[in-house]
């Protein structure tokens, strides 16, 4: 009689535990996959700002016209890439040049450097370009949290029998990780 | 870092579970001497709670109201919002109400029951004196402290405090009246309790221990948000050089008032960095660790 009970408790700890370390898994893959679509949303922002900002550079420096271009033809690139992450890398690289380069004629043009516009555009795009940066960086802590869940004992006795699988981190390509040059 | 962010929360757990087992073994030592069991400190437990987590549920309106803060415009304070938005998803969280508070003093606090009911609050000073890698340090500490829920814990502590203060006062008064007499079940006279003067002392000086206690918690805390930040903006240089700043920087930040001293990011009173002799015993009730040592322990990551 005794010995059932213990069985029984022993029993519903057991469903009781792998309940939880599964929605546990289940929860930490969303937060990851979560992760990966919060650093297009910002991707996708930055390259919304540029139009404007060619725009606002045009009305005060007119005669830029090389920079100016290469700003909107890398801008076009990037949204053109393919989607693997080396392509990816190498189009963001470019555009990140290209903005230096445009960025730097605010120090040419002083008229272009005291536009309210100008400064905060440049602001935004900072902004943004470090909101890029922190969504990479979380989405690397949530892959991070979820492999190790993933990996513990002694969720890693089931978590494979279940179809949970490990994920990547975002690695800077070769390509992103050489500084782009700038040319005055 | 992840080692010594693991290592604080574990210790700040075990603080405050101590913390509540002494306020246990205190109502315990109250019904001992008074003789009427747990009820005292059930009582004391449930007024302070009732009062503190209904403080608690409204953290953010009311620590808000009290500083005086407005809400910061977005176009006016872009670069502010910018940088909270940025720190926001590098922790998952959702973005906090921001405000700002007029006051020449650079300080920063952050409030609010859950992430998803949070404000973070700073002064004028506080954006004229802090370039951008600074501010982000100071807002990136704000954020961890909503991300650890350290306003839970905070409330907590004083739950706790406040128990003590009830309990202690509700005891001191029985035995005053009772002479120091214990009735107990089956007495058919009264005995003295020769234990009565000792637990009295006792009792007297229980809420300033309570008191300690809790500024060990908010100082523990506050050594977890330090480190909280920089594993949210991978550059502990920022925060260090806004440190170095407010350290630098003497002026008494007066939006601020004891109740709310805990949530600042620097001790907002005046007499904080003395060396006289009380140093020493003022150092126990101190909110915050000292800037010289958060300063060194973020220097070593």
């Amino acid at each position: 009689m005794v010995v059932g009970i213990i069985i029984a408790v022993v029993l519903i700890g057991l469903v009781i535990y792998l309940i939880s370390a599964y929605n546990g898994l289940i929860r930490r893959r969303n937060q990851v996959e979560n992760a990966w679509s919060q650093i297009d949303v910002q991707l996708k922002r930055r390259l919304d700002l540029i139009p404007n900002l060619v725009e606002t550079v045009k009305g005060y420096a007119a005669h830029e016209q090389e920079t100016l271009d290469a700003v909107i033809s890398a801008r076009n690139q990037a949204i053109e890439a393919p989607d693997t992450p080396h392509d990816q890398a190498e189009a963001d690289g470019v555009l990140t040049g290209a903005l230096r380069q445009l960025f730097a004629l605010g120090e040419a043009y002083p008229d272009l450097k005291a536009n309210q516009n100008f400064l905060q555009l440049q602001e935004e795009l900072t902004a943004t370009e470090g909101r890029v940066a922190y969504a990479r960086q979380f989405y690397n802590d949530s892959v991070l949290d979820y492999n190790n869940k993933l990996e513990q004992f002694p969720t890693v006795v089931f978590a494979r029998m279940l179809r949970f699988d490990r994920r990547e981190y975002f690695e800077a390509d070769e390509a992103a990780r050489t500084a782009p040059t700038v040319e005055f | 870092m992840f080692e010594l962010i693991r290592a604080n929360k574990r210790r700040s757990v075990l603080l405050v579970a101590g913390f509540v087992l002494i306020v246990a073994l205190i109502g315990a030592g109250i019904g001992y001497l008074v003789g009427n069991g747990p009820i005292f400190t059930v009582v004391a437990l449930l007024i302070s709670g009732v009062i503190a987590f209904t403080s608690y549920w409204k953290a953010d309106k009311i620590a808000l109201a009290v500083s005086r803060a407005r809400p910061a415009p977005e176009a006016e304070y872009q670069r502010l919002h910018n940088l909270v938005e940025g720190l926001c998803i590098a922790g998952g969280l959702p973005k906090p109400g921001v405000y700002v508070i007029d006051d020449p003093a650079p300080n920063a606090f952050a409030t609010g029951r859950n992430p998803q009911n949070a404000a973070i609050a700073v002064t004028s000073g506080l954006l004229e004196q802090m370039n951008r890698v600074e501010l982000e340090g100071v807002v990136a500490h704000e954020l961890s402290h909503i991300r650890n829920y350290d306003i839970l814990v905070s409330t907590l502590a004083v739950t706790m405090v406040g128990a003590v203060a009830l309990m202690t006062d509700m005891a001191i008064r029985t035995m005053w009246w009772n002479g120091g007499r214990v009735p107990r079940q089956g007495d058919h006279g009264n005995h003295n309790n020769p234990l009565a003067l000792v637990g009295f002392m006792l009792l007297l000086v229980a809420p300033i221990v309570a008191r300690g206690m809790q500024a060990t918690v908010s100082r523990r805390r506050e050594t977890l948000a330090d480190l909280s930040a920089c594993q949210l903006t991978r550059y502990p240089p920022g925060l260090i050089s806004a440190l170095e700043k407010l350290q630098a920087d003497t002026t008494v930040t007066h939006s601020a008032s004891t109740a709310t001293a805990h949530l600042w990011i620097e001790q907002p009173m005046a007499g904080v960095g003395d060396a006289g002799h009380l140093r020493r015993w003022h150092k126990l009730f101190d909110t915050h660790p000292p800037l010289e040592e958060r300063i060194a322990l973020l220097r070593e990551l």
